[in-house]
């Protein structure tokens, strides 16, 4: 099966006019994914080597049926274009804007609350289900069709995982990048719940990092409803306290949020935990 | 983003948050004189660092006569002050606040920040004024009330009633208290703060409700809008490096050990240190070139991680991906050419064309070393160290 994106997706990318919106409309269109339509404000009739283009999300999705957008809308403008396509009823919303105001951020969480729309991210790289298409600015072809869902707050760590898996030929069912900010619109529940849902996900792979309790969250949460085995790392053993480690969300304040403590809680909970993030690969294998 | 006291002071004032009269001077001030005589005794003469932990290091004195406050004036302005916030290197004082001195009848705690996993600002009271809130947290959770505030409606005067109540205030103080939490709450939503920490919050023996301190940190990502809050940065309360480092949209954060890290993406530029602890060695900083690692960046990075003389080797780990290898390893010579590189340096890439690249790097002249994982590099630099 896979989870939230597949061949059936209809995909809109607001801002598609812009050099990373285009771009990376052209690639996912490349990989697979059913590009049916971008949004500017302004620039409605002109297209994106044949991607039409429109001035709403509405419009788009009244001419395209579109069910997913990907953001790529500058920070101060990306709250409003969250916004803009949940009420135009779109189902799927994968913003990859880095550096969103969090006060921006909490006011759409609450906002979405009574939608039936998912988000996921920001600053995040989107999802992909290898084979079938992907929604964001990941590598597509390190990707393959499997049974491991991955869902992680980093990019490049996941595409190291990936490449890991890749190597020693095991392929992924979905891989989720819910982002590295310290309010997200889809967390470490939400997506392993879907992955526990799925009956093409045999194995899940948590990949976290310092700051907040989020991981420690999902290891409640594991143990109490997740028989699938699960495997996990968390990025940031050595950072020191109070920095903010790239990610706006990676900050280990007032004692909290350290890596310790996350391992410390989720292997208590049965997570297989590995210490090196050179072992993702080998501990996943382990339990295919 | 944080700012010195007698900033967030500022700020709180345009907010109408009351706050003791003060004055500010900096290094070219000789005398305070006529400031305390403005003021009239006693006047509180605090070090701007900063830095948490100012009064234990001395850099906090009250005083009670104009001798007294002239001799604590000299004293803190210039000192090194180091607190347990501080390195051990200290923080040089430049700034001095000289203050009204208050008749203090209780201290208390008011603090907001923003609780990741509820989405929402919560506002923490305690009447456990000067003690860190981790450490009343920690041992007497029971004693602070925490509101969460809704962040459509913002926030609603019944909670800052219930707050109030909480501090145990006498009556005539209720309606000032109420006032003040309403105000100090629309402070850090109007300047996109990520802390606003009164500590001590104080009653006065005339029932007056007065911030005494105040820390306020920011959302970086939200300056853009805050143009006047940006003006408050205080570059000598920065890394040198960090700054030059921000300059190239490089996100560097130095750290104590001698192998420099170049990285693209801040998890696996944590993983990458991860890995190098593991592997016997210490990183030397934490470094996110981006994911485009261009040329120019690459460049950049190398001169901020070499301008570190503890730095004896470097290991840079791009998972390239989308990004070309061919490309990556020519603008890694290029830099490491003009940059004249004479440290090892252990290169681990991944993406396309990634036997080009390596060639690239072989033919170079320069003695890389090619490590063919994340594992296998980290333990390719600690070697190349040892």
């Amino acid at each position: 099966m896979s989870v939230l994106v597949s061949n059936d997706t209809k995909l809109i990318v607001q801002g598609i006019t812009g050099k990373e919106g285009s771009f990376h409309a052209l690639s996912c269109r490349d990989y697979g994914t059913n590009v049916v339509g971008g949004v500017t404000p302004g620039k409605e009739g002109q297209n994106v080597e044949g991607i039409p283009v429109f001035n709403t999300v509405k419009n788009a999705v009244d001419a395209t049926d579109a069910d997913a957008t990907m953001i790529f809308v500058p920070p101060p403008f990306a709250a409003d274009a969250i916004f803009e396509a949940a009420e135009a009823g779109i189902k799927l919303v994968v913003c990859i804007t880095e550096g969103i105001p969090v006060l921006d951020m909490i006011k759409i969480k609450r906002y979405l609350k009574d939608k039936c729309t998912r988000l996921i991210g920001p600053n995040c790289p989107g999802v992909i289900t290898p084979g079938q298409a992907k929604i964001g600015i990941m590598p597509g072809h390190i990707h393959k069709p499997g049974n491991v869902g991955v869902v992680s707050r980093s990019g490049t760590l996941t595409y190291e995982t990936v490449g890991q898996l890749g190597v020693l030929g095991i392929g992924q069912s979905t891989v989720i990048g819910i982002g590295g900010d310290p309010v997200n619109g889809t967390s470490f529940i939400d997506a392993i719940k879907l992955f526990n849902d799925d009956d093409q996900t045999e194995v899940i792979c948590m990949i976290g990092e310092i700051g907040g309790s989020a991981e420690e969250d999902a290891a409640k949460f594991i143990e109490d409803n997740i028989n699938k085995p699960v495997v996990g790392f968390i990025a940031g053993q050595t950072a020191p306290a109070g920095r903010r480690m790239g990610h706006a969300g990676a900050i280990i304040s007032g004692g909290k949020g350290t890596a310790d403590e996350k391992m410390k809680a989720m292997a208590e909970s049965g997570i297989i935990v590995v210490q090196s993030p050179a072992d993702l690969g080998s501990a996943i294998k382990g339990v295919v | 983003m944080k700012i010195h006291e007698f900033q967030a002071k500022e700020i709180l004032h345009q907010f109408g948050v009351p706050i003791p009269r003060g004055h500010v001077v900096d290094e070219k001030v000789n005398s305070i004189e006529g400031i305390v005589n403005e003021l009239g005794l006693p006047v509180v003469v605090k070090a701007q660092i900063h830095a948490g932990g100012r009064g234990k290091g001395g850099g906090v004195k009250v005083t009670t006569s104009i001798e007294e406050a002239e001799k604590a004036f000299q004293s803190i302005m210039g000192m090194t002050l180091v607190t347990h916030q501080t390195d051990e290197k200290g923080q040089v004082v430049r700034t001095v606040l000289v203050e009204e001195g208050m008749d203090i009848s209780r201290e208390l705690y008011i603090g907001i920040v923003l609780d990741r996993e509820k989405s929402k600002a919560c506002i923490m009271v305690s009447e456990e004024g000067g003690m860190e809130i981790e450490e009343v947290a920690e041992e007497t959770p029971e004693k602070i009330m925490k509101e969460w505030v809704d962040p459509v409606i913002g926030i609603m005067p019944a909670q800052a009633r219930a707050l109030a109540f909480f501090l145990n205030l006498p009556s005539e103080c209720i309606r000032e208290a109420v006032s003040f939490i309403m105000k100090l709450y629309r402070t850090f939503e109007a300047n996109d703060c990520s802390l606003a920490e009164i500590n001590p919050l104080v009653i006065t023996t005339e029932n007056k409700v007065i911030a005494l301190d105040c820390k306020m940190n920011f959302d970086d990502n939200a300056m853009f809008r805050h143009k006047d809050v940006v003006e408050y940065r205080d570059l000598h309360e920065e890394e040198e490096l960090e700054i030059e480092a921000s300059r190239y949209d490089l996100n560097y954060i130095k750290l104590d050990g001698n192998i420099g890290c170049m990285v693209n993406g801040a998890g696996l530029a944590m993983a990458t240190m991860d890995i190098i602890k593991l592997s016997g060695g210490e990183p030397a900083n934490f470094l996110d070139v981006g994911g485009g690692a261009s040329e120019e960046q690459i460049e950049n990075a190398f001169r901020i991680i070499l301008a570190d003389d503890n730095v004896k080797g470097i290991f840079i780990n791009i998972f390239g991906g989308i990004l070309r290898c061919d490309r990556l390893a020519t603008g890694v010579v290029n830099a490491a050419r003009k940059q004249k590189v004479m440290v090892p340096v252990v290169i681990r890439m991944e993406g396309t064309n990634v036997e080009d690249g390596n060639r690239i790097l072989e033919e170079s002249g320069f003695d890389f070393t090619i490590a063919s994982g994340m594992r296998d590099g980290a333990e390719k630099v600690v070697a190349a160290l040892s």
